[in-house]
């Protein structure tokens, strides 16, 4: 980060946008008091503040609440507000019931009349999204720092943190509003401050802005389509579901053909994701049937969906994708382990020769193939997932919310990956919360809705705009 | 690209770190001690390390995987005792006796591994310790509790490994040193090596992208069992007896071993030539500990210190590396 200013006012609500990599987790690590910086000055409220610990930035009324939350699930609410603190009584001991009334207090400030003693981890994410914004108000804080707060939330919660920050605004509350998503700062932002490269690029009311201008300003060179959306010759039926049901899923069924995307859209939890885990072998089935080209497929396990030629970009990049204590080129091999071994043996000059094809034709950001994975950035990271299963030389791709916390420049290159893989006639599967990336690069569209089929949606139907398929989303009927 | 340079003569330090320490014990007890500095006695050192290497290896590679063997001890124990008995019983051809010492390691260790995956144990902790008491109890049951002598029974082929030297070195050790070869071969170069790995790096992501990991930690288990095998021969040969009670120090040595050699708890990493470093290092020590007229009693204390010390550089290497690499990325 260089030379970085950013003044935000009481009451505002402050968008603050950039590519991965911009400096923004920086800005806000320097903010909370986790970072200090090397030069510079943070005034708030007139006095100037020097925070060489988290805590520091707290007592002067700064909080942050994080895209990954810090909730301990097994805790109730109170103890999640109180985490860390707490009031004692005169034996030193924590007094629930005013802990209890506090934090009761703080959620019906925010809207959500709730037992605080319930446990964390029963609630939405939604929620325990609240609880931490709960935690910021108890706090008194003046400025709320969220982070890429949407990402993990449905329509529905999304609407509700949007009316909960624009209460906080009315409170007086300041709002640093960190986003990938442009149509939410458009909507909820007073003003917008644009960082790449960690120097400060501009800072505009968003009234004066553009979805454009803001991503030229991001990206520094003109995105003139955000969805480059090709088409691909639509193949015969790769992959037909009939009658799923497992866990939530209740007789799901369709259709994926070659050369195709298939979007599912839908609220999270409607059960895309459980869909895919069941078709992928990683959750068991109740009942149904699965047809691989034709044929009725068994797939008990991972192992077999991969043999069937079934690739799974997981939603959750980190915790069911990577092994980021390896190297790039081990986890650009590991589901296709086998082709680069003999014998058992693996053959180390194949696997050097083929992660570095990979690095290169998916245009990977790493120093080398050795580089431990935990080391790129996030878009990089999803770059090296995709490349794993391209390795596979799967006929069916499921991608799990492919874009979800990358920046605009790598989210255009996952779409054109998507795009030479269609192109190849294979079929891609595409779970996706943002409507636009769904209606931007799918051919057709499947809506999901508390574990059932809700609608199916082609591309050139009337249907196929955002109405229709948040319609389908909310349970609505499409006529 | 100086810069880079320092950072990998750095790395390459932090990672000898238990070589060092070797290295340094021992001009310290040359230097103390009389005895220490002989060829004998290197011989000796390494003829009572032999037996924690073999168990060693195999849990290096559990605990790679991020699990834990609780079981070892018992396991080479009885290993041992079912050699003992076949002896008592006649059998005593030594090809078939070392033979089932090797099966006895391998199907207690496949227990292990059908327990934790098949019938989903919550962790091996559970599983390991329960085995531990059974095999522990098997040996005493098919022993009636009283040590086998094997001296003057005809079985000297079996001893052999665990007894004869060539040139005062011990045949264990050469064995101990083409075990820790091949397996090093096949942490490092075998696929079924690097998805030992991947499962410890990270699970989720490892079954997701088709590794049968309940097949593979089926087989580390079978493996460390069959190594606890190799390890039951041996220590037949170097105290020419079987008892039940001889294990009672072998599986927390062999964590030992492994995590001064640079292994975690965490999963993921963790050498084969870092274990047998680690493995040498215990064994010096109790060498050392012994002419120095101290007592088994001081040498638990001080072999408890060392892998509290160890663990603590390795976490604070840990942490100086993450805060040098992000140095680095600003």
């Amino acid at each position: 980060m260089k030379n970085m200013s950013l003044q935000i006012k009481p009451g505002e609500v402050h968008g603050l946008v950039g590519e991965n990599g911009a400096g923004k987790s920086t800005l806000i690590k320097v903010l909370t008091g986790v970072h200090m910086p090397d030069k510079g000055e943070i005034w708030v409220d007139g006095v100037q503040k020097k925070f060489t610990k988290p805590s520091d930035a707290r007592d002067a009324g700064i909080a942050c609440v994080y895209q990954e939350l810090n909730i301990v699930k097994l805790l109730s609410i109170t103890d999640n507000i109180f985490i860390g603190r707490g009031i004692k009584n005169k034996l030193g001991l924590l007094n629930y019931e005013a802990m209890h009334k506090e934090a009761q207090n703080a959620m019906c400030a925010l809207g959500h009349d709730i037992d605080p003693r319930r446990i964390c981890g029963n609630l939405g994410m939604g929620l325990q999204q609240m609880i931490e914004i709960g935690k910021a108000i108890q706090l008194n804080s003046k400025l709320i720092i969220m982070d890429e707060p949407t990402s993990l939330l449905g329509e529905k919660e999304v609407f509700q943190l949007m009316s909960t920050v624009r209460k906080l605004k009315e409170q007086g509350v300041a709002i640093l509003f960190v986003s990938h998503k442009l149509e939410e700062l458009f909507e909820i932002c007073d003003r917008v401050t644009v960082m790449r490269d960690g120097e400060h690029i501009c800072t505009k009311k968003v009234s004066d802005m553009t979805n454009e201008s803001l991503i030229t300003a991001m990206v520094g060179r003109t995105l003139d389509d955000r969805f480059p959306k090709e088409f691909g010759v639509k193949g015969e039926c790769m992959i037909r579901v009939e009658n799923l049901n497992a866990g939530i899923l209740r007789n799901v069924s369709f259709e994926a053909y070659g050369g195709q995307i298939l979007g599912f859209a839908g609220l999270v939890g409607a059960g895309r994701t459980e869909t895919m885990r069941a078709i992928f072998g990683a959750d068991p089935i109740e009942s149904g049937a699965i047809y691989i080209k034709g044929k009725k497929a068994n797939i008990n396990s991972p192992a077999q969906a991969v043999a069937q030629g079934i690739a799974f970009l997981t939603e959750d990049r980190k915790g069911q994708g990577l092994i980021l204590s390896q190297a790039v080129s081990i986890n650009l091999i590991l589901a296709s382990i086998k082709k680069f071994s003999k014998f058992g043996m693996l053959n180390n000059n194949a696997i050097h020769e083929s992660s570095n094809r990979s690095i290169h034709s998916l245009r990977i950001k790493t120093p080398s193939n050795n580089e431990i994975a935990g080391q790129l950035s996030g878009g990089n990271q999803q770059k090296v997932v995709i490349g794993k299963w391209i390795n596979t030389d799967a006929d069916i791709y499921i991608f799990d919310e492919p874009t979800r916390g990358i920046d605009v420049g790598a989210k255009i290159e996952v779409y054109n990956i998507m795009n030479s893989l269609v192109k190849k006639g294979k079929c891609v599967i595409m779970i996706s919360s943002e409507l636009p990336e769904i209606l931007g690069m799918s051919d057709r569209v499947i809506v999901m809705r508390e574990g059932r089929v809700m609608a199916e949606i082609d591309r050139g139907s009337e249907h196929f705009n955002q109405e229709s398929i948040m319609k389908a989303g909310w349970g609505g009927v499409l006529v | 690209m100086i810069k880079m340079k320092q950072f990998t003569i750095k790395g390459l330090l932090s990672k000898l770190g238990p070589l060092i320490g070797l290295l340094v014990l021992c001009v310290i007890l040359s230097l103390t001690t009389e005895q220490f500095l002989s060829y004998s006695n290197f011989m000796n050192i390494l003829k009572q390390a032999s037996i924690n290497c073999f168990i060693s290896a195999g849990m290096l590679i559990v605990l790679i995987t991020a699990d834990i063997d609780l079981s070892v001890g018992s396991n080479c124990v009885l290993a041992a005792c079912v050699m003992g008995v076949m002896m008592k019983n006649g059998i005593k051809n030594s090809i078939l006796m070392m033979a089932a010492a090797l099966v006895t390691g391998l199907i207690c260790g496949y227990i292990n591994g059908v327990l934790l995956t098949k019938l989903r144990l919550p962790h091996p902790f559970v599983s390991t310790l329960g085995m531990k008491n059974v095999t522990l109890g098997l040996a005493l049951i098919i022993t009636a509790s009283t040590p086998i002598g094997f001296q003057n029974q005809g079985v000297d082929m079996v001893l052999a490994l665990g007894a004869k030297t060539i040139n005062g070195f011990p045949v264990s050790f050469i064995f101990v040193i083409i075990a820790f070869i091949i397996m090093h071969i096949f942490l490092s170069r075998s696929a079924l090596g690097r998805e030992i790995y991947c499962i410890g790096g990270n699970p989720e992501a490892a079954r997701l992208s088709g590794i049968n990991s309940g097949r593979v930690l089926r087989i580390v288990y079978a493996l460390s069992g069959l190594l606890t095998g190799f390890a039951a021969i041996i220590l037949v040969g170097r105290v020419s007896s079987a008892n039940a009670t001889a294990g009672t120090t072998y599986d927390t040595d062999a964590i030992a071993a492994c995590i001064i050699g640079g292994a975690s708890f965490m999963g993921g990493k963790g050498t084969m030539s870092g274990t047998m470093v680690g493995a040498l290092l215990i064994a010096v020590i109790r060498n050392g500990l012994n002419l120095l007229g101290a007592q088994s009693d001081l040498q638990y204390v001080v072999i408890g210190l060392v892998i509290i010390i160890a663990v603590f550089i390795d976490v604070t290497r840990e942490a100086m590396e993450k805060r040098a690499q992000r140095l680095a990325t600003k």
